[in-house]
């Protein structure tokens, strides 16, 4: 889960981590109360979960009232990269003396933690990364030992920093690593993280992302969770606790597990076709599942074909069966479906749908037989 | 030969009493699996079908001589489970469970390394491991794998397990040893220890290799099979279509580099040396297409 920038900065606030005062609205008259409150100058930042929002004029110095409800006026509504703004951040200035970048994230092929931390913050940190890689100092943490202060001091020095940073920088650092660890975050981000001119040592943007699988041991993310930015298509299958991800094409496509969702994706467009969206039903759907997802599918007007490709493990071939049943009795699926059904339970699963097969539904053998048969009718459909 | 698993393997079942371990627990028995055991500390002294159910793995271990455990608790107990599972004993770990928070995977992914560094970990959230014919542990349909050999397989996606299963039977090529590693963060086994494993099996005459897009496990499996693999390599890697999704910031980026896409990785492996097929099929076609080709001797099985 990504959050927005508010949002980051309160999840790190709660973590101890010093960030401006702000508030986040949704009104152009509530952005300038907000202003009025807080004291000016103030900035006002564009709320959306893309990059560049500065280039694009979604952050924007307001000095007195009526800078700010002109730019919150030019600002709420703003579309940057094909996210509107609903919400901006207006927040108390800082004056900025020297800008950083700090962060942790998951480093897959260490297997470790990785933190990174720069003297040159505030700008695009993969063009450092890629011009000048030293000015990025790296430091794997065994996720059994944890991140230490005397570690941290150690990996700060090497950055070279103001002297004047160095202390606020260790204990933010510190705060970082338990937000990340505590918080279950996939990534924490913090840039810039800024030197004040009054000397203080502060997170100027939060950029965080939050592993949606630990929302056991943290019921508050639901409130993350509300605010995800998702299409018609995809609010609707995260309701039904679907994988979706919607695509372009007519192919309307089911699978079972990632990779099998990935690959339908692959091979259908192999064949010629082009697939209207992923959508993974997870290891052992059952019967609402299945007919969720068919729902999910039947409601996107771009559907010609819907290909359902199934490989039972911890899925059973009875359930996906009964479920393309229950979904057939429950609303009027537009497009005709090709099934392919294999592995476990596949041989009941197939006999529970052999008496509804026709030229509405049908079955075929191997994965690339359906995929042709589905674009087939996806292009018979549509002429 | 084969790997990791064979007849003579002894498993328990942590979750035996679940609803999913029992049902799997039971098909792997039926598959002839030797199910020895399940773990559950209030049900100490029941059995399910006729298998006995112990407090703990280390009680289990003791009693029954098993040296695998296979895990199918729910996710908030899997750090523990994993835990009790290398302090009561066993040789190797098969978590089948999803939905493992990615810092519990962390967390003991490094700590068995440190402390348990004769435990092996399979998974989390992997099909688990299938000698045909011989040994089934987990969720793998045993029936869609032909026995014998000569090909190992190791995958990432747990459908596309099944998928390559299911291939190389319709071309009635058998197989050693399928490895379901997972697709999460952190997998306790990679597709490097699984390659490797492959190449010392002298029943192993090639490898099919199913990977996916995301991190760089393809990658580090294409230097491997560049530097230190004799036998035949056949991979394929889903997701080529794919949109490029939603990276995970910029320290995520930084961190993979250019690596993760489908084209970056099949590149790599094709340098390797390895075969890439477009899809399942093609893959299974062009590895029956390599065995027809060995000596006799070595497409035996």
């Amino acid at each position: 889960m990504d959050l927005f920038e508010y949002q980051g900065k309160q999840f790190l606030a709660g973590y101890g981590i010093a960030v401006p005062s702000g508030e986040a609205v949704t009104t152009v008259d509530a952005a300038v109360a907000a202003a009025d409150g807080l004291g000016y100058p103030v900035v006002v930042k564009a709320q959306v979960l893309v990059g560049g929002r500065g280039k694009a004029g979604g952050i924007k110095l307001a000095s007195d009232a009526a800078q700010c409800r002109a730019h919150a006026s030019r600002i709420l509504g703003m579309d940057i990269k094909g996210h509107t703004v609903a919400t901006v951040w207006v927040e108390r200035a800082t004056d900025i003396a020297e800008e950083y970048y700090a962060s942790f994230t998951l480093d897959r092929s260490a297997k470790m933690h990785l933190g990174l931390l720069s003297a040159r913050g505030g700008v695009d940190i993969e063009t450092v990364a890629a011009d000048e890689p030293e000015a990025l100092v790296r430091l794997h943490i065994d996720p059994v030992d944890g991140l230490s202060e005397s570690a941290t001091r150690a990996w700060v020095a090497r950055a070279g920093l103001n002297p004047a940073a160095v202390e606020g920088t260790v204990e933010i650092l510190g705060k970082l690593y338990r937000a990340y660890c505590e918080g279950d975050a996939d990534l924490v981000e913090i840039n810039p993280l800024v030197l004040s001119t009054a000397g203080a040592v502060r997170a100027l943007d939060a950029k965080v992302t939050l592993d949606a699988n630990s929302m056991f041991r943290h019921p508050g993310y639901e409130r993350y969770d509300a605010t995800q930015v998702r299409d018609e298509r995809e609010a609707a299958a995260h309701e039904r606790g679907l994988q979706y991800v919607g695509l372009d094409g007519s192919v309307g496509i089911v699978a079972n597990g990632a990779g099998l969702a990935m690959s339908t994706v692959d091979i259908v467009s192999q064949v010629g076709g082009a697939p209207a969206n992923f959508l993974d039903i997870g290891g052992g759907a059952d019967a609402t599942v299945m007919a969720g997802a068919l729902e999910v599918i039947n409601d996107d007007p771009a559907v010609r074909s819907i290909f359902i490709n199934i490989f039972g493990g911890i899925t059973k071939g009875e359930e996906v069966a009964n479920g393309i049943v229950e979904a057939l009795g429950r609303v009027v699926i537009e497009a005709p479906i090709v099934i392919r059904l294999d592995g476990t339970n596949a041989e009941a699963g197939r006999a529970i749908l052999a008496p509804h097969l026709g030229e509405r539904l049908v079955v075929e053998p191997t994965m690339l037989d359906a995929a042709r048969r589905a674009v087939a009718l996806a292009g018979a459909g549509s002429s | 030969m084969a790997i990791l698993v064979d007849e003579t393997t002894r498993v328990l079942y942590q979750g035996l009493t679940g609803a999913a371990g029992r049902f799997y627990g039971l098909a792997n028995r039926d598959y002839g699996t030797q199910v020895v055991a399940g773990t559950n500390p209030r049900k100490a002294g029941t059995d399910v079908e006729g298998i006995p159910i112990f407090a703990t793995v280390g009680d289990a271990v003791r009693e029954t001589g098993a040296t695998v455990s296979c895990i199918f608790v729910p996710a908030p107990g899997v750090r523990d489970a994993v835990m009790e599972a290398a302090e009561g004993g066993v040789e190797l770990v098969v978590c089948i469970t999803e939905g493992v928070p990615a810092h519990d995977q962390a967390w003991f992914y490094n700590k068995l390394r440190r402390d348990f560094p004769s435990v092996s970990l399979l998974g989390p959230n992997c099909p688990g491991v299938i000698t045909p014919g011989r040994c089934n542990i987990g969720i793998t349909a045993g029936h869609i794998a032909e026995p014998g050999g000569p090909v190992g397989i190791v995958s990432r996606s747990g459908t596309l397990t099944y998928q390559a299963l299911y291939e190389l039977k319709q071309c009635a090529i058998g197989v050693t040893t399928c490895v379901g590693i997972g697709g999460d963060p952190v997998p306790g086994t990679t597709f490097v220890d699984c390659l490797g494993h492959f190449e010392d099996d002298p029943e192993t005459a090639a490898v099919m290799l199913i990977g996916e897009i995301g991190g760089s496990a393809e990658e580090e499996a294409a230097a491997f099979i560049a530097a230190s693999m004799t036998k035949p390599v056949v991979a394929y890697v889903a997701g080529a279509t794919a949109p490029p999704g939603k990276k995970m910031g910029h320290a995520g980026a930084i961190v993979s580099g250019g690596k993760g896409t489908a084209a970056a990785k099949i590149d790599a492996l094709r340098a390797a040396g390895a075969h890439v097929g477009a899809n399942p099929t093609e893959a299974g076609e062009l590895m029956a297409r390599l065995i027809a080709d060995l000596p006799p001797t070595v497409r035996g099985a």
